[in-house]
Parts: C-alpha cells; structure tokens; sequence
C-alpha cells in the first residue's frame, strides 16, 4: 500500500509562502503529474514530501502515518532529479546498489535486484561504466534504475526529461509509462510541459502560484476545466479567448455577444449573470473553423500559418486585436492576411464569468 | 605583421618566461640556504659570496652532535598530523553544514571565522600562555596540537566550504533518500567526491603546521619543541653561524619539502578544482 494524503501544506522561503496551503489525496498505483508554469512551486512541493525541505505547516500522511516530521532516509520513497544526481564517483552498478547496500541487504540479493533494473532498463553493458562515460539518456536510466532497485513506496520525479532532447524525451516517455505499468508502482512526477502531463497522468494535478487549481484525469481537464487558467494552460496550441457580453440568460443556455457583434448562445448555465455583464468565452483551435468572408458574420484576417504536416496551425486576429488559433488540416493554403470567417463549435466553447470560473454546461457533450 | 599563430606563440613564450623567473625567485633562497649549509662557515660569511667552493658535509655532523635531530622531527611530525587530522574532524562537518544547509547568518560565519586571522597572534599570546600554565599544557604536544589546529581552523573551514560548493547539492540529497545517515553522506559521497579538496587542505594545513614558529617557540621549550625550534636555537647570543643554521634550516625544511613535492600533483589538482574541474 502506498497511499499518500497532505492536508493544509505550506512553505514559506525567507517570508515569502511559496506554496499556500495544498490539500492532495494520492491513492495507491496512480501517476500522478504535478504541473504548471515555471516558479509555481511544483519541485518545493515535490521536496516537501521527500523530506528534503522542512514543512512549514500543514501534514503529510504516507498509509496513515503521518511522516511531515520524518527524515527523508526513513520516509522508504525514492527521487530522480533532473540532474540525475548520480554518485560520480560510483559505477553504474554501485549507484543503483548504493541505497541497498546501506540497508545492510545481502550481497547476493543486491546483485539480483540490480541486474533485474539492469534488464528492465537495458543497462546490462554499462554496468562497470562511470556517469561520466555515459550519454545523457544512458544518466536518466541509471537514475531510475537507482530509484527501481528499491522498490520504494512511492517514485518521485522532478522534471526528469527536461535534459534530453526532443527524440530521446518522447521515447523515454513512453519507456516510463510502460515501467509504471510494469511495476505497477506509486508515481509523482513534475513537469511544466504539459504534453508530458496530458500522456502520463492518471491524475493531474494542476498547480498556480503555490495553489491546487484543479484536480483529474487528464480528459477531464482537458473538457471540463474549472477556469480559465486550467482553460489556458492545458491543450496546444492554447485555447484562444475573446471578450464577450451577456446578452441574454436562457433555460436553453447563454447568448453572448463578441466584441465584433457575432452572437452565439452557448448552453451553460447562467443564473447569476446579468444581461450586459463581462464574460470569457474560451474556444480551443480544434473547435474553429476558417470559411469564405462572406460565409460568416465572425470575421478575421489570417496573419500566420504553421504547416505541420497533417496539420495547419494559422494565427488569425479578429478586427478587435484579439488572437486565435485555428486547426486547419495539412492542406491548407491561403495568403497572409486574407479576410477571413469563422465558425465555431458552440457546442465545445467555454464560458467563463469574470472572476474566471468556468460556467456549468448544461448538456456534457460526447 | 604577425600572424595569429605567431603572435599566439610569441604570448606563450612571453608568459612561459616570465613562469621560468617567478619560479627562480621563488626557489632562490632555498638554493642558496642548501649551497650555505655545504660551506664551511668562512666562505659562507665571504663577500662577494662564492658560488663555486669545496663543499663539506661538517656542518650536518655538527649538528647532528650538537642536538638530537629526531627528538625535534618526531614532534614536528605528530604536531603536525595531529593538528590536521583534528582540524579536519571538525573542518569537515563544519564546511558540511555551511555549504549544505545555508541560512542567513552563515556567510557572516565564514567572514567572521577568518577575521580572527586577522589578529596578531602575539595579541593573544598573555593569555593563552597563562592558559596554558594553568592547565599544565606548556611544553605538551596536545598544547601545540590544540593550538595549532585552532589557528589553522578558519582557513580548513573556508577552503572545504570553496570545495563543496562546487558539488551539486542533488547527488547528497539523493544519497539521502537512499537511506543515508548524515555521517555516511559524508562519508561515502561527499569525501570521495572531493578527494582533490580534501588532500589540498591536508597539505596546506600540514605545511602551515610543520612552519609554524611563533607558538611553538613561545609554548614550548624542550619536551615537545619542534624543528622550527630547533632552527631558531642555532640564532643563538653566541653569534651567527651561517652555515650550521642553514645545516639545520635544510634538514628542519627536507621532510616537508619531499612530502609537498610526492603529493603536488594532488595539491595543483585540488587548488585548481573550480578553475578546471
Ligand atoms: N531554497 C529556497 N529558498 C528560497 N526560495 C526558494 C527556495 N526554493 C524555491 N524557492 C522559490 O520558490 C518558488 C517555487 O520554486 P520551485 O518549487 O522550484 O518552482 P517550480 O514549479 O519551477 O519547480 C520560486 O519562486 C523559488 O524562487
Ligand atoms: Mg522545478
């Protein structure tokens, strides 16, 4: 068993609280993604439950027993760092058996267990090697093989791909999803790409200014975000946004209007809108689609487009200077600056009200 | 003009030279003080000096006759080792928690360590002697020990705090999640790691000991006086013998010396760790 529970978590750094009181359940076999933008506290939470920073407030529970105070030597949950941290004085095989050997295991079991990680992680001809001889992948595999030898309570990771470069983090990615299913272990990871979040996770969890913004699977983020930061910050390209205003509140759902006087009634519930208040209606560029001018009263001009390949990413401004994206499929061809129209799916736009929470729909959509 | 290669080779040459000369002057007066204490005590006082004579070996058995050569070494050398393994047991962990668990006040510790370096130590010396009587520790090899690893403690801390900070604090973080006490932290990863650091403050606290003539001279008289007490009994009322003092200098300076040069490579390796690495 290996579940985890904080209640009430706070950090403060020299009076400045970095993270602001996190409540978080993390239940056994899960992979669980901390994320969110740079300085946000995601490796200080991360510690906090290693044990390598001191709590300021607030519990950590691992099964019900409470280890906020416990060294981190005693807590049985085990760390890759970004760095890999490897012992560089240590080979291979001594990295991985080091924390074994402390333990006082026996010789001949250390050796099995180190040559089982070896296998899992095809390290088998680099055990004599030093950190030094090796590649940067070759580095992260020895520090998850350090961290697998143990079989800890649960697996921490701080950013464990952001070393390596695009081809060898995508595999390395995928090599991690399958040693969670392999070992069928307790997982928290760290990362602020949230690719890496949206391929891994179980559960994410999605983190902003030392706060929990939202909590679940990654779907559930992805349909259903609580508001506009989970909105923004999940998906790619990002999810665009324009102003609009209440015009009126129906049984059916909203009708808002945009700033270029488009209307479009959006079927979330809005009870305690009024007519004429400020609203978000957040549109990701899936649910876009570019048509003739003539063919629509939402109206913009195309300024740039990405050619992926199967996909066309174009950048388009509406008349008010606010920015969308638009998936377009890989054939796409249209001249810069173009007048262009749009159309969107109402059926999969957001609304958010002005403090930024997202507004209940009425009907979930498929 | 010159090309960029010759003026890349003409700067080597330049720097290279002025290597050669530094090094000259550096080495000069030990050369001399070796030439010294072959003369006979004539040529060592003739002007001009001499620099082609018949040299003689009188000297060193004057001096080996007129005092026990090893009774003085074998102080130098347990001070000295004592001093420095002391000093480390306490350098270490102290530099360990400086480095590893900053706070607020500890570069205000570290400045304030190495400002007691900056007393004159003979602004002390009342008190500490009348310590020292007190508590029988006069003429003691523990007295000297103790002193000298006291004078020589800010600088081992300094050093080994330059040197850990050069580790990344993530490889001792990861070693302590690896069940690692504190003690086998240190132990197992962060000594091994800093081998270079380690083995030049050993030697700079071993050479600044064995040196050291100013407590030694005023703490100690004859029971655990060491070699640079030996040395200055040869500038003695009875008048200056050039050449039995740089007998006496040569053989007080050797051991040292020997050692320094069969662990330089050590040393430059540990001194140029940040620079390098
Ligand atoms: N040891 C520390 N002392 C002071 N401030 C810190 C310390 N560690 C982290 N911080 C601050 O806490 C904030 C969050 O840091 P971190 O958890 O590393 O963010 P990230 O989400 O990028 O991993 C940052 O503003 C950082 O400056
Ligand atoms: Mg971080």
């Amino acid at each position: 068993m290996s579940d985890l529970t904080i209640k009430n978590l706070k950090k403060v750094f020299e009076g400045l609280e970095i993270i602001k009181g996190i409540d978080l359940d993390i239940r056994d076999h899960e992979f669980v993604v901390f994320v969110g933008p740079s300085g946000c506290g995601k490796s200080t939470l991360l510690r906090l439950i290693a044990g390598l920073e001191e709590v300021t407030s607030g519990h950590i529970y691992l099964d019900d027993k409470e280890i906020t105070d416990i060294a981190p030597a005693k807590r049985d949950l085990a760390m890759v760092f970004q760095t890999y941290a490897l012992y560089p004085h240590m080979t291979v095989r001594k990295n991985m058996s080091f924390a074994l050997d402390l333990a006082g295991i026996d010789k001949k079991e250390v050796e099995a267990k180190v040559n089982e990680a070896a296998r899992i992680l095809e390290l088998e001809p680099l055990l004599e090697r030093k950190p030094k001889a090796l590649s940067g992948g070759q580095r992260q595999r020895v520090a998850i093989g350090r961290a697998i030898v143990r079989h800890p309570k649960i697996f921490l990771f701080d950013e464990p791909l952001s070393n390596l470069d695009a081809a060898l983090r995508v595999q390395m990615r995928l090599e991690l999803a399958r040693l969670h299913q392999e070992l069928n272990a307790t997982m928290i990871y760290v990362t602020h790409d949230q690719v890496e979040a949206m391929t891994l996770a179980d559960k994410v969890v999605v983190l902003n200014a030392g706060r929990v913004e939202q909590v679940g699977s990654p779907l559930t983020l992805y349909h259903h975000p609580v508001n506009r930061f989970v909105a923004g910050f999940i998906g790619t390209p990002k999810m665009g946004f324009l102003k609009a205003k209440v015009e009126s509140v129906n049984a059916g759902g909203v009708l808002v209007s945009l700033s270029c006087g488009h209307q479009v009634e959006i079927a979330v519930k809005g009870e305690h809108l009024q007519r004429g208040s400020r609203v978000t209606l957040g549109v990701r560029p899936e649910h876009l689609r570019i048509t003739a001018a003539s063919d629509s009263t939402f109206k913009a001009k195309l300024t740039v487009s990405e050619h992926l390949g199967a996909d066309t990413f174009c950048y388009v401004e509406t008349a008010d200077q606010e920015v969308l994206t638009v998936r377009a499929a890989g054939h796409f061809q249209m001249k810069f600056g173009s007048d262009i129209g749009l159309e969107l799916d109402v059926q999969q736009c957001h609304l958010f009200d002005d403090q930024d929470r997202t507004l209940a729909r009425i009907t979930t959509p498929l | 003009m010159l090309t960029l290669k010759q003026t890349r080779q003409l700067r080597t040459f330049l720097l290279g030279s002025l290597a050669w000369i530094v090094a000259l002057l550096v080495f000069f007066p030990i050369f001399w003080m070796l030439l010294t204490s072959f003369k006979t005590e004539l040529d060592a006082f003739s002007s001009p000096p001499q620099l082609f004579f018949t040299p003689t070996f009188e000297n060193y058995i004057q001096v080996d006759s007129r005092s026990n050569y090893f009774h003085y070494a074998m102080n130098s050398v347990v001070v000295s080792f004592g001093a420095t393994f002391l000093g480390m047991l306490l350098a270490i962990p102290a530099a360990y928690s400086m480095a590893f668990f900053e706070t607020k006040r500890t570069k205000g510790t570290l400045l304030w360590m190495l400002s007691t370096k900056m007393l004159p130590p003979v602004g002390v010396l009342v008190p500490i002697y009348l310590i020292f009587k007190d508590v029988g520790l006069l003429d003691t090899r523990t007295g000297l020990i103790l002193i000298y690893t006291l004078i020589n403690l800010p600088i081992m801390v300094w050093m080994l705090y330059t040197y850990f900070k050069e580790i990344p604090k993530d490889i001792l973080e990861a070693a302590r999640l690896d069940g690692a006490t504190p003690m086998q932290e240190i132990l197992r990863v962060l000594l091994p790691i800093s081998k270079g650091g380690i083995a030049s403050t050993l030697l700079l606290s071993l050479i600044l000991c064995w040196n050291e003539a100013f407590w030694s001279l005023n703490l100690t008289a004859s029971s655990a006086a060491p070699l640079t007490a030996l040395v200055a009994s040869y500038s003695s009322p009875e008048g200056l013998f050039w050449a039995k003092l740089s007998a006496v200098s040569t053989l007080a300076c050797a051991p040292i010396l020997i050692f320094g040069w069969f662990s330089q490579k050590q040393l430059v390796r540990g001194l140029s760790f940040g620079a390098v690495k």
